[in-house]
């Protein structure tokens, strides 16, 4: 669906040049929601913006739905563009429009007639929960009811994939569900492809499938969510998953509990899938002479299903816990031994 | 009680003036907010990291605004003697003002509009052509509606001053209220024509500003 092949986008300023992307291949297939994670710098927009050819690449292809995005421009580009819808983290909605006219104006570029723009329009408005603000104008609008209309704008010309720059960057937590909510829902019902960039792991967790991330203008590291979730190899990456699985926090509890226990281990278990459930603790517990300790835990939902941590200390004769480690490995858990913090 | 108060006023004369002033006025801004509204999208459009930027046009265009923008406007009425001869056939008169009064108001107004259009959100720009839409959508659909509460005061203020050089224009010999207050008035030392004449202009102004301000607040939707 979506092939960038040896991407780079260097822009020259005064202070020289800067290169914004770099080296950068990656492949995203029809259907699927793809997140592209990064601080701020790290050149995701410019990435997002060489899907719709808002960006030109300075080396390298862009592939969109079997258009050349990188090549080709004018009548041609501007129609691949509206199979190509991009939504904001401002909305960039028209002040001067109503929601209803907001909604119509890239029906109204598509040379849509009238009658059927007013008909599609309100199929959108129900579609995503806005009935009974069609005429209201954006000033008059929540962050997430303008979001909504943003996305209801970018679904107008039915198009084949939606870009999402930092689209729930401007929400609360609470509306920033409700649109992910929202994007997923249209994912599976309309078979969208949806690229979405953003610095909130959380995003990531909820609805994508695959996941790249960037650092200073690479892609680092990229893969299923569940598996980078799990096996996070770069150093960007592992941040970015404490985000959500709260490891954070646990930093100073673990601390804590290295100074007040300095004998025996602490261990940091990885589950994923049905494993989440397995009763591994008590087990230990029963079959071997040790004693454990729970620092922290914790359960994400993923769109691949679900992902834990939990942070132990497990203590007790050196090959009592040696054999507790051997079970562990049998059932398919990851652990990983944390001897300082 | 009119007529004691302005023993020297000849009414038909000053209804006169005042329709040759207000005519001045309406036909100089309407064609100074067309001819404006294309020189300020133009130097908007060309300028650095917009869509058909431009560095030589740019400079051009800006260059003959400014130029023309620093000319003190009875400066302007002279110079233009030929031009105007040229276009309109004599140098006399309501039809003679017009070219003086629009080359000397629309690269101010041009200047509203650039300042107009730097305020719309770049984003909103973006979106439209990530919506895949052609220039000419983006200036009809984008950029004059969004910007249409700054236009339209801009406009109101060009209109004002327009009044204002009407009168200007008048001492030159090209009717309105500024030619009566100066032929009639100050020349005959009739201080009533010339009180009268400044009412009559201020009471214009007013309306100008009172409808500018109406229409201004009435399509801000923000």
């Amino acid at each position: 669906m979506i092939e960038l092949k040896d991407i780079s986008k260097i822009y020259k300023t005064k202070n020289g040049e800067i290169t914004a992307v770099k080296d950068v291949n990656l492949t995203i297939n029809k259907g699927e929601i793809y997140g592209i994670i990064g601080y701020s710098g790290a050149g995701k927009s410019t990435m997002i913006r060489l899907l719709n050819g808002l960006e030109k690449p300075s080396t390298g292809t862009v592939e969109v739905g079997g258009h050349q995005i990188s090549s080709i421009s004018g009548t041609k580009l501007r129609q691949a563009r509206q199979k190509i819808s991009m939504i904001f983290q401002h909305f960039n909605l028209l002040w001067s429009r109503t929601v209803a006219d907001n909604i119509s104006f890239p029906l109204e570029i598509a040379g849509v007639s009238k009658a059927e723009r007013s008909k599609r329009v309100k199929e959108l408005i129900d579609l995503v929960g806005l009935t009974g603000r069609e005429n209201a104008y954006p000033s008059q609008l929540s962050g997430g009811q303008k979001q909504r209309v943003g996305i209801a704008r970018a679904l107008a010309n039915n198009p084949e994939v939606l870009l999402c720059d930092e689209a729930t960057s401007a929400l609360d937590p609470e509306t920033t569900d409700a649109i992910l909510e929202l994007l997923l829902d249209i994912n599976k019902r309309l078979g969208l492809t949806i690229v979405l960039i953003t610095h909130e792991m959380h995003v990531i967790r909820k609805i994508c499938h695959r996941v790249a991330v960037m650092e200073a203008g690479r892609v680092v590291e990229s893969g299923d969510v569940l598996h980078v979730f799990q096996n996070p190899q770069a150093e960007i990456t592992k941040n970015f998953v404490m985000q959500v699985s709260g490891t954070k926090e646990s930093k100073e509890s673990i601390e804590q509990i290295l100074v007040n226990y300095p004998t025996g281990k602490i261990v940091k278990l990885t589950f994923i899938g049905n494993k989440t459930e397995q009763p591994v603790i008590s087990q230990i517990i029963k079959e071997f002479d040790v004693e454990v300790n729970i620092v922290h835990g914790n359960i994400t939902q993923t769109t691949s299903g679900p992902y834990g941590t939990l942070i132990v200390q497990i203590d007790g004769k050196p090959n009592q816990v040696e054999e507790a480690f051997k079970l562990l490995e049998t059932r398919e858990i990851q652990a990983e031994v944390i001897d300082h913090v | 009680m009119f007529n004691q108060l302005f023993p020297n006023v000849d009414w038909v004369k000053m209804w006169e003036a005042t329709y040759e002033t207000i005519y001045m006025t309406v036909i100089s801004t309407g064609v100074t907010f067309i001819l404006g509204l294309v020189i300020g999208i133009l130097l908007f459009l060309t300028s650095p990291n917009q869509i058909w930027a431009n560095k030589v046009v740019n400079f051009l265009t800006g260059s003959l605004v400014n130029i023309f923008r620093s000319i003190p406007f009875i400066v302007l009425i002279i110079l233009l003697i030929p031009f105007t001869k040229f276009l309109v056939g004599t140098i006399r008169g309501v039809e003679a003002a017009l070219p003086a009064l629009i080359i000397g108001a629309a690269p101010f107004y041009a200047r509203l509009v650039l300042i107009a259009l730097r305020e719309i959100d770049k984003g909103v720009i973006e979106a439209a052509r990530s919506m895949g839409a052609k220039t000419s959508t983006i200036i009809w659909k984008v950029l004059i509606p969004e910007s249409l509460p700054a236009l339209l005061s801009g406009i109101t203020v060009t209109a004002v001053a327009l009044v204002g050089y009407t009168a200007m224009a008048g001492i030159i010999g090209a009717g309105g209220l500024g030619n009566l207050a100066f032929i009639d008035g100050f020349q005959r030392s009739r201080d009533d024509v010339v009180l009268m004449a400044t009412i009559i202009i201020l009471v214009i102004v007013f309306i100008l500003q009172f409808i500018g301000d109406f229409i201004t607040t009435k399509t801000d939707k923000r």
